[in-house]
């Protein structure tokens, strides 16, 4: 189910945007800031709401690999392995991961919080290795450096 | 000689301090023609990759009535590439205010920028910037008391490479699938929403403010012939001093390298170089060390300018690894359109795997050559070409590492 703040969103995305279709892309983002995916149900929601055919929904949200459409955890955490974070150990870093959360890439923690997921060049080479939790970029991640954002993360989730 | 990065200016009124959106007023004073013809003497050529004449470009708009677009591709994702973002970080109204004075030169009323959906930082400082510029007349209507009316839209992708690509950018601006469209008709023709549009680099933009200020003489005489102007690098890579670097085109690599760059970190070794972006062919470090950075003599080296996103490849990274991983990518972004494209970046991920992994065979590495040469030159956009120049270039230059690998004793992987 969409809710409420998306609904108020709603009206202002399609005010700005040229015609409906043109604001797909603009909604589908924020379903996905609100439930951290875009699930089937929201699409039909979405194209209802539009009067937009939901095949031409669905060819979007699934065209564009920014869009989940699985749910992952409260913090997603993605690591580039293109060339220049590859060369500065990203590979090490997906292990660590991988192990830290006790998860393999493209899975989610039991308790809902973390996700993990590889991911294409960044556009932050010259601060290889990079990883995203969410929206935010941590540049020149090392395993010290991982080890202590995840436990950041997870002592937040606490408080 | 610095232009672009001389001096940061985050906010609206330390960007006035250092002179901003005086070129905005003088451009305004003046008749379009003439801006797009001090454009055309700049020389200035598209810092997207292509490096099409900017003046050029504009000058394609057709003067008839009618809605007109500007966009601008701030999509930022060939792999090495990280140099607009540095625009938008330190000096983001030099890019607004060269999109205003685009915009009036080519008549249009609406501009977009299209960013990469991951930029979701430089997103916020574009519309903080963009308010700030509106909250001043240098957007909106009346522009400065004049007859000219013009605002700015934000558009964030979503994660697809393609989108770069000019026209599937459009497609993605109109909320469709990001799949390039056949040209003609070319976008001045009809672009976005069907109507003559100039899509541009944040680059190029942000270049165009100097040049209306200074003349367009003046920027063509930085810079070497018909290479001119000062060029963003992004460099990635173990050298000491990784960054964004803003130089004057035809500097030897050599001295870019050695004093820039402080050359490799302790204890590495250069082997190869990216220059710009990974869709362009490598070159070997001596290659590299003899060429200078402008159009004219990375294209004589054999490679191409790109984007500017420059990889420093050192002795110890596999290029067998080095190209599965380019392959990958470039399979991974390919929007399925074209056969050629679609099968052929498949191929040669599969084939690359396969030899990276020690079952490969000589006829695996000759067959990714047939199929390179078969994928160039024949699909609806140049993603295919992307992959397929890089690929020879690195079989090319590199056998000895593919040939390891077929023998099982690349001694660079620990596989
Ligand atoms: C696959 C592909 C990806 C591209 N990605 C970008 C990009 O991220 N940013 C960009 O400015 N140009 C990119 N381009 C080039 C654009 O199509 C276009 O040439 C450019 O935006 C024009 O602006 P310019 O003339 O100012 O360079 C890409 C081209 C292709 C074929
Ligand atoms: S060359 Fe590849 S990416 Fe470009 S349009 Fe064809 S299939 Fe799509
Ligand atoms: S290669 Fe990782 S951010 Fe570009």
């Amino acid at each position: 189910m969409l809710g409420e703040n998306f609904r108020k969103d709603f009206q202002k995305i399609m005010a700005s945007s040229a015609d409906a279709q043109s604001a797909v892309l603009a909604l589908l983002h924020e379903i996905q800031k609100e439930n951290g995916y875009v699930s089937e149900e929201d699409a039909c929601e979405l194209s209802e709401l539009t009067k937009i055919p939901y095949s031409r929904i669905k060819a979007v949200m699934t065209f564009y690999t920014m869009y989940n459409l699985k749910k992952t955890g409260k913090y997603h955490i993605q690591l580039c392995r293109n060339l220049s974070c590859h060369m500065a150990g990203a590979p090490a870093l997906k292990q660590a991961i991988e192990k830290n959360l006790g998860i393999k890439e493209g899975e989610i923690t039991k308790d809902g919080l973390f996700s993990f997921c590889e991911v294409e060049c960044l556009g932050s080479c010259g601060t290889a290795p990079v990883i995203m939790v969410n929206e935010t970029y941590h540049e020149n991640m090392d395993e010290a450096g991982l080890e202590k954002l995840i436990e950041n993360l997870r002592g937040n989730f606490k408080k | 000689m610095k232009i672009l990065l001389e001096k940061s200016a985050f906010d609206i009124e330390t960007y006035l301090k250092n002179g901003g959106y005086e070129a905005l007023k003088k451009a305004l004073s003046m008749k379009r023609e003439d801006i797009i013809e001090e454009v055309k003497k700049s020389n200035l050529r598209g810092r997207g990759g292509a490096g099409f004449p900017c003046g050029l470009k504009w000058s394609f708009i057709p003067k008839t009535e009618g809605p007109k677009y500007l966009v601008c591709n701030s999509d930022e994702s060939e792999p090495g590439t990280f140099k607009d973002r540095e625009i938008i970080h330190k000096n983001p109204h030099s890019l607004i205010e060269g999109m205003a004075i685009a915009a009036y030169a080519i008549g249009a009323q609406t501009g977009y920028i299209y960013i990469r959906g991951e930029f979701a930082r430089e997103t916020r400082i574009i519309e903080k910037s963009l308010a700030e510029a509106r909250s001043k007349n240098f957007l909106g209507s009346g522009i400065l008391g004049r007859n000219f009316s013009f605002d700015i839209k934000v558009v964030r992708g979503a994660g697809a490479y393609i989108c770069g690509e000019e026209t599937a950018l459009l497609e993605s601006i109109e909320g469709k699938k990001g799949q390039p469209r056949l040209k003609p008709p070319f976008p001045a023709v009809k672009g976005l929403y069907q109507c003559p549009t100039v899509i541009n680099n944040v680059e190029t933009l942000a270049s165009v403010p100097y040049i209306v200020l200074h003349g367009g003489s003046a920027y063509a005489s930085i810079g070497v012939g018909k290479s001119a102007g000062t060029k963003l690098f992004s460099v990635s890579g173990p050298v000491k001093k990784p960054g964004v670097y803003e130089i004057e085109l035809g500097m030897p690599f050599k001295k870019f390298f050695e004093e820039e760059l402080g050359g490799m970190r302790e204890g590495e070794k250069l082997k190869a170089v990216i220059v710009g972006g990974s869709s362009v062919p490598v070159l070997t470090a001596q290659e590299a060390m003899a060429a200078n950075l402008d159009y004219e003599s990375l294209q004589q080296a054999g490679t191409m300018l790109g984007s500017g996103g420059m990889i420093i490849i050192p002795e110890r990274q596999c290029m067998v690894e080095a190209l599965f991983i380019l392959a990958r990518f470039y399979h991974h972004e390919s929007c399925g359109q074209c056969t050629p494209c679609r099968e052929g970046t498949g191929w040669i991920e599969k084939l690359m795997k396969k030899i990276l992994e020690g079952k490969g065979a000589s006829e695996d590495v000759d067959n990714i050559l047939s199929i390179s040469e078969n994928m160039m030159g024949r699909t609806i956009c140049p993603l295919a070409d992307a992959l397929a120049m890089p690929a020879i270039s690195f079989i090319k230059k590199f056998e000895h590492e593919f040939n390891a690998h077929i023998k099982g004793n690349c001694n660079l992987c620990r596989k």
